[in-house]
């Protein structure tokens, strides 16, 4: 398939890991930012070619994996209403709240449905006049512009009984929380290419300066990473911490402006707090001004519902790099994809989900 | 090939003045079901078993070694690019029998209408059965109608069990699958599930795919036939390839070694898996299966699978080692090792 099989290629991709091993003298450790890269370097193992001393670890950067418990029972209280259409993207609906998931809702007799865009769900709301239609509005950057453009659209088409229960998180905040922590033991980082794609890199440099640290722009397929791998590595190696840019395929320095003036016309950066890691200042989304008719929280009045996370699930330590799923000691035994007792294991691109679909028999006896 | 409508030029023979959709009393056991059953099941499927309409069917058989299974479908949409309901229906169970290593003889329909049910639709699934089984030398000998109120159902449901002769003189099954053994697969995997996940989502994609759903009893009984020593049969639907491997896997208590690369995947299933973040290996299939052959055996039964597999690229997919029981590795694409595992549920479209 063209723009995939060239980007995973054997003999380049085994010549690229040779470079990064010729080149690394020293141990570094080095944060894949988002999910999507995450499950790709497990799916491929990708971290097996690496020289042992180049460690990946894994990054908050998985959208399912950091909406907070409290905000998945907005959303069962909210699709459990009658006369509720409620929309979500497939892999929301298994994400366990503080008691249950919106599965469970609609085994219930609610009606929840996959939806593949929000502005489907808009359909959805036009040709239901009668019925609340709720899109469950999660995601990094990458998903804000198409979420913008719904509320837009819902607002300039005067459709009343449309709204959003937004969840909508930033990369460059989660970066710095990660990089002021005292047990911080990242040192470079790859940055999800989609996110840059909407946003540009320029809101990486002061990052970059402030906590020396590279910040490589990488794509999603096995010769993306290794490429940003070696970028990272080779600035680590010389000293040097910049935004570099290893995924010029699809991310500009300026991004994509039109999507960024919609997100900006749409939404106002607020704090907001991330599963298993607690509040980030700045660091989400939410509707601004007339946009704020659309807000679902305000609309079935549950903006003030708050929950514990349940206590034994370590994915807030997972999601900042300190530890790996199988240090994990509910891994694999009382936490599974089939009962999660927390978000990582239950997307696809969570970190432990993917260790416990790709390395739970290990063919190696340990971790290297 | 699809079932187009085209191909049911016979329309439906109930007078769309009778009543143009099921109606309760279509299951009511009087004259309405009646009517069913004299103008559709009866002059389609007809045969001496069925025309009897006895509660049963009585045959002789012609071996003494019997295989027995059941089906039920409850595939929405219920026409889709490349079948619909009733073919899958036929060929779901055929299947079954075939991977017991059994000839097909016999199979029961029953069939749960909901009320408003179009005649029509009832009429061209049918019809398709009919196709379907002459196809893969099946008979329908008896079945049975239910009609559940509107809302009770989607439309149709259909349960299909089949009875067929074990034509193979050693046993079939996971059991029987020995370290050396070859691991052949007759085709690309992936269509049927994506065929049906696009039609069901109002999915476009440029070039449409059409489900791979074909009965597979025949390339299976002239591989019996031939005398090789084939130890394991699978047919992939739910859960496809990689669940079918792990789940054999397990039963064996052997290690499977598959290399990605051998596995083919036509280009509109992977672009369409690429789009939605899911992984063909899980995805099902219809018209697909896995054998574990003795590896002496296993160039005659790919040239087999090859005749029989209408182009559909059959591959030498993998080994059975000793190794660990139960684990399933994966050669990925850039030479590196994976593991395989079954997943929890369906695989869900991802955000991003």
């Amino acid at each position: 398939m063209k723009f995939i099989d060239e980007y995973r290629d054997a003999a380049s991709a085994r010549a690229l890991a040779a470079e990064i091993a010729r080149i690394t003298t020293r141990e570094w450790t080095i944060m894949e930012v988002c999910g999507g890269q995450t499950h790709a370097i497990v799916r491929f193992g990708i971290d097996e070619l690496l020289p042992k001393k180049v460690t990946l670890v894994h990054g908050p950067g998985c959208p399912v994996c950091v909406t907070p418990a409290e905000l998945i029972d907005k959303a069962i209280a909210i699709a459990s209403e009658p006369d509720v259409i409620f929309c979500s993207f497939g892999d929301m609906i298994r994400v366990p709240g503080s008691k249950e998931n919106l599965f469970s809702v609609k085994a219930r007799g609610g009606d929840v449905r996959v939806v593949y865009s929000p502005l489907d769900a808009l359909k959805i709301a036009v040709s239901n006049p009668l019925r609340q239609v709720v899109f469950f509005a999660v995601g990094f950057e990458t998903t804000a512009p198409a979420n913008a453009m719904a509320v837009y659209q819902a607002r300039r088409a005067n459709v009343k009984n449309f709204s959003l229960l937004v969840s909508h998180v930033l990369v460059p905040p989660a970066i710095e929380a990660i990089l002021s922590a005292p047990h911080n033991r990242v040192q470079g980082f790859l940055a999800a290419g989609h996110v840059c794609t909407v946003m540009g890199y320029e809101e990486y440099r002061p990052l970059a300066k402030k906590y020396r640290v590279p910040i490589v722009v990488t794509g999603f397929e096995p010769l993306d990473i290794l490429q940003g791998v070696h970028m990272c590595v080779a600035q680590l190696e010389e000293g040097r911490a910049e935004v570099e840019n290893a995924y010029t395929r699809a991310v500009r320095r300026e991004g994509n402006e039109k999507a960024r003036e919609l997100i900006a016309d749409v939404f106002r950066v607020v704090r907001r707090k991330w599963r298993g890691i607690g509040e980030i200042p700045e660091s989400g989304l939410a509707l601004r001004g007339e946009y704020e008719a659309f807000d679902a929280e305000r609309r079935f009045g549950v903006a003030g519902n708050t929950v514990e996370e349940p206590s034994e699930c370590i994915s807030g330590l997972i999601l900042q790099g300190v530890k790996k799923p199988r240090e994990c000691p509910a891994f694999g035994v009382r936490c599974t994809p089939d009962r999660p007792l927390g978000a990582t294991m239950v997307s696809s691109e969570g970190a432990c989900a993917a260790y416990y679909r790709y390395r739970r028999f290990s063919t190696e006896p340990q971790e290297k | 090939m699809t079932d187009e409508p085209k191909d049911f030029a016979l329309s439906c023979p109930i007078p769309i003045t009778e009543y143009p959709t099921i109606v309760m009393g279509h299951g009511g056991g009087g004259t309405l079901t009646r009517s069913l059953i004299e103008k559709i099941f009866v002059p389609t499927f007809g045969n001496p078993l069925l025309s009897e309409l006895h509660d049963g069917a009585v045959f002789q058989t012609p071996g003494a070694k019997l295989a027995f299974t059941t089906d039920s479908y409850v595939v929405r949409p219920i026409f889709f690019p490349g079948g619909d309901i009733g073919s899958l229906a036929v060929n779901g169970t055929v299947n079954d029998l075939a991977m017991c290593g059994a000839r097909p003889l016999y199979l029961s329909a029953g069939f749960i209408l909901e009320e408003g049910l179009a005649m029509d639709d009832l009429w061209r699934i049918v019809q398709s059965m009919k196709k379907t089984a002459d196809k893969a030398g099946v008979t329908i000998a008896t079945g049975d109608t239910k009609v559940v109120d509107r809302g009770k159902g989607d439309q149709i449901f259909i349960n299909t069990s089949g009875v067929g002769v074990i034509e193979s003189p050693r046993p079939i099954a996971p059991s029987y699958v020995r370290p050396g053994d070859v691991v052949l697969l007759n085709g690309d995997v992936g269509r049927h599930g994506m065929a049906i996940m696009a039609r069901r989502e109002g999915l476009e994609f440029e070039t449409a795919i059409e489900s791979d759903c074909a009965p597979l009893a025949g390339c299976v009984l002239t591989m019996i036939r031939a005398g090789l020593e084939v130890h394991c049969l699978r047919d992939l639907t739910r859960g496809g390839l990689a669940s079918a491997v792990v789940e054999i896997a397990g039963s064996a208590g052997v290690q499977i070694d598959l290399d990605d690369a051998s596995i083919p995947v036509i280009e509109p299933v992977r672009a369409a898996c690429e789009f939605l973040g899911l992984d063909p290996l899980y995805v099902a299939n219809e018209g697909r299966f896995i054998a574990f052959v003795a590896a002496k055996d296993a160039d005659r039964a790919l040239h087999i699978l090859e005749t029989h597999s209408l182009g559909a690229g059959p591959e030498r997919i993998g080994v059975v080692s000793e190794g660990r029981a139960g684990m399933v590795t994966l050669r990925t694409r850039i030479g590196t090792q994976s593991i395989i595992d079954m997943l929890s549920g369906e695989q869900l479209p991802r955000i991003c």
